[in-house]
């Protein structure tokens, strides 16, 4: 029990190490799935059939294989088959490549529920604005974004949550976030092994972060409550 | 001259012909009621007036300016169709008011894009405001004003949407059948809206099932059956008198209920 104690701040310290480069992960993959998600679903929307098909296969891919084999494909790839190693060899390099991973991944998802999300805004809405002589621009922003933004609030929360745990696959390419900080102890870290302890308490982690993510959604999703 | 003419207007969706040549003309200040049962091409003639659809064949003449001749490709071009839609005006059957503006905001958010481009922003707001109003009193919804869409029954959501087309100045104001979704307290409302309108000699187009106001509100009126103009002349007389069969068993089917 003492020897718990002891190894607690140890421990403590380790996993806040991992659990900020976790936190890089989600929020660098949000802020670069959110537009890429737009532009992916405005692809899959397009009438130009070329566009709008070549769209649709890229998302059959990305969702049709585990992340983790992409994560895998994008930080390999390059230098085994290309023999072009760009990400180097550091941690710097592999966040690099999890973070284009994960982006493209996220992009594919969120561009779906865009799509959902233009699609579900009557038809009227677009129409009463051409009859006033807005332009299709105008409309977007000015009329449709924010009826779709309303509509998606609910699965995209799902996507997010899902993203918080998601960032723990990162760990096949070595990636050193919370997962793979809490594992070390199990092999030797910080003069502490054979200890699995310190995984069991990656979870908690993960949890309180995930409240306060449902919280700040729940907020968000109460404020677009005014109109219906 | 006429405010508007149109002239062999033809449609077709697929292999289904809605508009099979339809002319008629409209005299500034007039309000032209169309009657006649639904699918008879109502609805598509207004939509075609409005650029929503792109009429296959025919001309659309405003003021004798030529908006769309389906022969002459330079008036097919997209690059004008803002400014051409705007002698328009449509009140839509389900109101399609923004949900997300209040009812003011509604209002006044076509004109204030168009001005913020012209960057006559700064100097017509006061009087943006001011019309809008002036709009609002005259539709009896000024202390509603500041209501988003949802906290309005569908009459004050269709007072509204006459509003936001009445501040674009059309030089026609279109009605796809504005009452069809209210129930007959909520109908009355707006009728009145529309009558005050024509009173103050709008120039409307009003497609309608209301076949008593049909006959009192308007200066002329068309009854179209199956893509074509059956009938039309002084609504008394289509009402009262009509001449083709098909007439007389749709009004009687009216005068039945």
């Amino acid at each position: 029990m003492e020897t718990f104690i002891e190894q607690l701040p140890v421990v403590i310290g380790a996993l806040n190490t991992g659990f900020i480069q976790t936190l890089k992960l989600f929020s660098l993959t949000l802020l670069g799935a959110f537009p890429l998600g737009l532009i992916i679903a405005f692809g899959s929307l397009s009438k130009i059939k070329a566009i709008s098909l070549t769209t649709s296969f890229i998302i059959w891919i990305i969702r049709g294989t585990p992340l983790m084999i992409q994560l895998l494909i994008v930080y390999y790839f390059p230098g085994l088959v290309l023999h072009n190693p760009i990400w180097g060899g550091g941690e710097s390099g592999r966040f690099l490549a999890a973070t284009i991973a994960f982006i493209i991944n996220y992009a594919c998802y969120f561009s779906e529920i865009y799509r959902g999300g233009i699609q579900s805004v009557p038809v009227g809405q677009t129409e009463a604005g051409l009859v006033l002589g807005m332009t299709k621009r105008q409309i977007f922003f000015h009329v449709t974004l924010l009826q779709m933004i309303k509509r998606i609030v609910p699965p995209i929360s799902n996507e997010i949550i899902t993203l918080v745990k998601d960032t723990a696959l990162a760990r096949i390419i070595a990636l050193q976030e919370i997962i793979w900080a809490g594992q070390a102890f199990m092999k030797g870290s910080h003069g502490i092994s054979g200890a699995i302890w310190p995984l069991f308490f990656t979870a908690v982690y993960y949890l309180v972060f995930n409240g306060i993510v449902t919280v700040l959604l729940a907020k968000f999703e109460r404020r677009l409550n005014y109109f219906r | 001259m006429p405010i508007l003419e149109v002239k062999n207007l033809r449609k077709s969706f697929g292999n289904v012909e809605v508009l099979k040549g339809i002319d008629f003309t409209l005299e500034k200040g007039e309000a032209l009621s169309i009657i006649g049962s639904s699918g008879s091409g109502k609805t598509t003639l207004l939509r075609c007036l409005n650029f929503l659809e792109r009429p296959d064949n025919g001309s659309i003449i405003v003021n004798g300016e030529t908006l769309l001749d389906c022969s002459d490709p330079s008036t097919l071009s997209d690059s004008q169709i803002r400014k051409k839609r705007l002698h328009f005006g449509l009140v839509f059957q389900s109101f399609n008011l923004f949900p997300q503006y209040t009812a003011i905001q509604n209002v006044v958010l076509a004109p204030k894009l168009l001005a913020k481009e012209n960057h006559t922003w700064e100097k017509i707001k006061y009087d943006l405001y001011d019309e809008a109003f002036d709009i609002f009193k005259e539709i009896g919804l000024t202390a509603r004003k500041d209501n988003y869409p949802h906290q309005l029954s569908g009459g004050q959501q269709q007072r509204v949407a006459i509003a936001r087309a009445l501040i674009m100045h059309p030089d026609i104001l279109c009605f796809d059948e504005p009452t069809s979704a209210l129930d007959p307290e909520l109908t009355g409302e707006v009728l009145k809206v529309i009558r005050e309108l024509s009173v103050q000699k709008t120039t409307m187009i009003i497609v309608t099932h209301e076949m008593e106001f049909a006959r009192d509100v308007a200066n002329h009126v068309i009854f179209m059956d199956n893509g074509v103009i059956c009938e039309q002349g002084n609504p008394l007389e289509v009402f009262n008198n009509p001449k083709e069969e098909r007439t007389k068993q749709f009004l009687s089917r009216y005068s039945h209920k």
